[in-house]
């Protein structure tokens, strides 16, 4: 017998536990993005393909290092957030789902990481 | 009491009755291209990491990343991109609250469809003259 009322049982849970916190960092991420993604664009994917002394000259300008890194670490929060948000629609059976949870968030935090310590470690000098 | 007619509950129609409609086309694609686009970043975090540790390392990744397989999915992340981004500004117009007439979320269905594939092209050829 649950003698909790219906308010009670759900507050503050949704499956991901965090009520709407999720979906406001999903919003929030994704304006931050809107520029980001478009000096992405101008400023470094013209560069695949590219030679290395390209690559290192365009990092020693502080904007493309800056909104580069910037977007990196804000893609993988955003892209961490949207796998969660995929996961636990999908995925059924709570090991699993801790599983994928846990891994997907230490892979995202990771690689976020590492890319912004690359183009850290490029505009001062590789 | 709280939860007298748990798991009995009439269930509502799921997708399988629905006539698919541009903007369900447009919802999931916008999950999958999200999703999706999880390769490119890995790869292109690998290309900045090699950058970082040497030219060679760097010319080995840059010479997979320009590969027939590497350029695929480069240009379909850059699609993939532009459908996102182009989702998402209209989920973010949404939030507010504005753009749920149906003529409305037929007609921006199509056009980010559309324009996704416009800026895609817009965009290689920006990359090609470069």
């Amino acid at each position: 017998m649950n003698y909790k009322t219906d308010m009670a049982r759900v507050k503050g849970l949704g499956t991901a536990k965090e009520g709407t916190h999720e979906w406001w960092i999903g919003r929030l991420t994704s304006a931050a993005l809107i520029p980001l993604t478009l000096c992405f664009l101008w400023k470094v994917a013209p560069l695949i393909g590219g030679t290395h002394a390209e690559l290192l000259t365009a990092f020693q300008s502080p904007f493309t290092a800056i909104t580069t890194i910037l977007f990196i670490m804000i893609a993988f929060i955003h892209l961490a957030g949207g796998l969660q948000e995929v996961i636990v629609d999908y995925v059924h059976g709570k090991a699993m789902l801790v599983v994928l949870l846990v891994s997907t968030k230490l892979a995202c935090w990771g690689m976020g990481f590492a890319g912004a310590f690359a183009v850290a470690k490029l505009a001062f000098g590789a | 009491m709280a939860d007298v007619n748990r798991g009995k509950r009439p269930l509502s129609p799921h997708i399988s009755i629905y006539r698919t409609e541009i903007n369900m086309i447009t919802s999931i694609l916008n999950r999958i291209t999200g999703a999706g686009m999880m390769l490119a970043a890995v790869l292109i975090v690998w290309w900045l990491l090699a950058a970082a540790t040497s030219e060679t390392y760097f010319d080995f990744v840059n010479g997979i990343l320009t590969s027939w397989l590497g350029l695929i999915i480069m240009f379909g992340s850059l699609w993939a991109l532009w459908f996102h981004f182009l989702g998402g500004l209209r989920h973010l117009v949404m939030d507010f609250g504005y753009g749920y007439e149906l003529k409305s979320v037929d007609f921006w269905g199509w056009a980010i469809v559309a324009l996704s594939f416009v800026l895609t092209a817009a965009s290689i050829y920006c990359l090609a003259v470069n």
